[in-house]
């Protein structure tokens, strides 16, 4: 295998494949460093991004960083390259490109175009040489709109999940948690709950049950139960009111395997949803979660960094034309993600990385007890965030899921972030909210009053 | 100057519209505004709940205080072994160094090793991602579970900077047929001193996740310390007549609470 090298600073620094150079490129991480990955010094990064600037777009097209024998991934990747979209950077280096995607003539319409054309390397690569403010500038040019009973992504729009987990499922403790953000403007992305367990059964009571809180308040919007695709697939033949079939995917063959899945089931399982015809406005309806670490936790990352083989993941979630996409950014833990700044680099490289492929880019600003973060870092992550054009982010609770045990933003945060930058949620939701008798003049959500209509109806 | 009555301050509604709900969950619901934020009580009732996590992952046993709680006469003294991991900041970053011993670990566990045959089971007390679980919860358990298996013969490890995984070279070490990993589990804000069990049958490096059988969420409000006792010396029993632990295991034990991985489950401590 051919190796890579630059002289610099009167030091010659050789990468013995083209993944050791993506991988000592990366920003500092505890997971490329956990596995062995990562750059041993500040200036063999650097000196690996000078190596990665130089080499031309095309080299990810030639040299796969997974074996096309070997992993499917790689196979959809390959298969399904678009080389006449491609063709407008096909004699870029990645240094190149990064100038390009920062420059005026990268427009959102030619972003869009250009977006069949790029590979998850590629993507991955670029963002490597990207500071902060780059994956913002670049990621709030990108708009990827989908739609199911709402209209997600919408220029001057923010949209929500509403997460009103249980540690049983208990059905009143859910209903309380969902009318508390629903009184918050929340849900517009999606009403969607992780199940304590997979059990079938439950899973289809649970479905119920948010279906009759939908069709109770005509709340324009959808409902999913994050459980396992095989049990959405047997709920769907069962007659369940199922929206949106979640799966949480990864970025190779193996990875999947691990979560019990192919791209064939996600196949089926796009069809048989696709079929019930249950969305109004729109026909997405696949809600996919992903997030950097989970192919090293299974031990199947083939030697290549966590954030490009989390870049891979989206390559899977683009094929199946997904309503959602997010990453759960600090869910992982401080062995992937140690502190704060590695969990707010990580959410904006995923989110520019994801909207740059063209999918539908959310983010779950979120982390662990166990991590070196707090709100305080969560309110900066969601600011860069929305200002870089994030489809939508998750609220729990006051910020603190007692199913899963971890902190993402409160229904407050989102209000308030929406407030603060004028962003609206989804119009068809927006409409619901001023219909209810929610909003006030200026189209704001102010603190609701036992004695409003609304507020009689829904705690009624 | 403090706001005067008529100024408008926090929304909390006088009558507590969630009070209906708040027996069915334990989430920050009807939290009430100021503005768009949480008003000063919520925002610093989380901020305690995540200081008392926070202190819970970095906090140490005192594990003097914990053997002197232990029923050590039908078990011998404690024998202490330390992970690979030096201190914590290495323990939260490097999960693999918690699954190994540190050099000097072994020959005290050698020293101790009863003759072959002569464990059925050992007790590996660690201290995971909360000293506070285990302070609070792990004696007790001890008990709960001795006094259920009069004639088994048992040892008892504590282990420092330890992850589930460490019970496996522990277990070898001691030729047990069993090793019980009792272990402070990931805190959340609602329960920071929350106790794991992980059993696994033949512990020996290189043991899967899938062949251990795991009883979580014991602490003051979930499983109890007896209930979890019970549960375990089932799964034990029936371990020990099949000879294995994990997912075919698992799949024999209706009455026990599912231990199916969620969707989206955190690794284990």
């Amino acid at each position: 295998m051919a190796s890579f090298s630059v002289q610099t600073g009167g030091q010659r620094h050789t990468f013995d494949s083209l993944s050791t150079v993506m991988a000592c490129a990366s920003p500092r991480r505890s997971g490329d460093e956990l596995a062995g990955l990562a750059a041993a010094t500040d200036t063999r990064r650097v000196a690996a991004r000078m190596v990665l600037a130089d080499l031309p777009l095309k080299i990810f097209l030639d040299q796969p960083l997974i074996p096309y024998e070997t992993d499917e991934v790689t196979r959809l990747i390959c298969d399904t390259h678009d080389a006449a979209a491609f063709a407008p950077v096909a004699s870029l280096t990645v240094g190149e490109f990064r100038d390009w995607l920062l420059s005026y003539a990268a427009t959102a319409q030619a972003l869009r175009a250009l977006a069949p054309g790029l590979t998850p390397e590629m993507v991955a690569a670029v963002s490597k040489l990207m500071r902060n403010a780059d994956l913002m500038a670049v990621a709030a040019k990108c708009r990827v709109v989908t739609a199911f009973r709402t209209t997600v992504g919408l220029d001057g729009c923010l949209s929500s999940r509403l997460q009103p987990n249980h540690p049983t499922d208990d059905p009143l403790g859910i209903a309380a948690s969902t009318l508390d953000g629903l009184l918050f403007g929340i849900g517009d992305a999606v009403i969607g709950i992780n199940p304590a367990t997979d059990n079938l059964s439950a899973c289809m009571t649970l479905l119920e049950m948010l279906d009759q809180v939908r069709t109770k308040y005509d709340i324009p919007t959808q409902s999913c139960v994050l459980t396992h695709v095989t049990n959405s697939l047997q709920a769907m033949e069962r007659g369940a009111p199922l929206d949106l079939v979640f799966q949480s995917i990864a970025g190779t063959e193996a990875a999947n395997r691990g979560f019990g899945i192919s791209l064939s089931i996600l196949s089926e399982a796009l069809e048989a949803a696709r079929s019930l015809k249950r969305g109004t406005v729109g026909t997405n309806v696949m809600y996919f979660e992903t997030g950097q670490g989970s192919a090293l936790s299974a031990d199947a990352h083939h030697g290549v960094d966590q954030q490009t083989v989390e870049v891979r993941a989206y390559a899977v979630a683009r094929a199946f034309d997904p309503f959602l996409v997010n990453t759960v950014v600090g869910f992982i833990g401080p062995e992937y993600l140690f502190d704060s700044k590695q969990i707010i680099r990580a959410g904006l490289e995923d989110h520019f990385c994801g909207k740059l492929l063209g999918v539908p880019m959310g983010v779950d600003v979120c982390y662990t007890n166990h991590a070196e973060a707090d709100q305080d870092d969560m309110d900066t992550l969601m600011t860069l965030l929305a200002t870089a054009g994030v489809n939508f982010v998750i609220g729990v609770p006051g910020a603190d899921d007692v199913m899963l045990n971890y902190q993402s933003l409160s229904y407050h945060d989102i209000l308030g972030l929406r407030h603060r930058l004028a962003l609206r949620p989804a119009p068809e939701f927006d409409g619901w909210l001023a219909r209810m008798g929610l909003l006030d003049d200026s189209g704001r959500l102010p603190p609701p009053t036992p004695d409003q209509p609304a507020f009689r109806r829904l705690m009624g | 100057m403090p706001p005067s009555a008529d100024l408008p301050t926090a929304t909390i509604l006088p009558l507590d519209p969630f009070a209906r709900f708040r027996s069915a969950t334990r989430a920050r619901i009807g939290l009430g505004r100021a503005g768009d934020a949480l008003p000063t009580p919520a925002l610093l009732d989380f901020q305690m709940a995540h200081a008392l996590a926070r202190d819970a992952v970095y906090g140490t046993v005192d594990w003097d205080a914990l053997a002197a709680d232990l029923p050590l006469a039908a078990t011998g003294p404690v024998i202490a072994v330390h992970s690979d991991a030096p201190d914590r900041a290495t323990y939260l970053r490097r999960p693999d160094l918690g699954r190994r011993l540190d050099a000097d670990s072994p020959a005290r566990l050698n020293a101790a090793r009863p003759p072959a045959g002569a464990c059925d089971l050992v007790l590996v007390i660690a201290d995971g991602l909360s000293a506070a679980a285990v302070q609070a919860w792990a004696a007790p358990l001890t008990h709960e579970i001795l006094a259920r298996i009069p004639g088994w013969q048992v040892r008892i490890v504590t282990a420092r900077q330890a992850r589930v995984a460490l019970g496996d070279p522990v277990g070898h070490a001691l030729g047990a047929t069993l090793a019980a990993v009792l272990i402070g589990e990931r805190p959340g804000l609602s329960v920071a001193d929350s106790l794991g069990i992980y059993l696994t049958y033949d512990p020996r490096p290189g043991r899967k996740d899938s062949e251990r059988n795991c009883l979580s969420n014991i602490h003051a409000n979930g499983l109890s310390p007896a209930l979890a006792a019970e549960k375990l010396v089932w799964l034990m029993t029936e371990a020990r007549r099949r000879t294995l632990t994990g997912v075919d295991l698992k799949e024999e034990a209706p009455t026990l609470e599912s231990t199916g991985a969620p969707e989206t489950l955190p690794t284990p401590p």
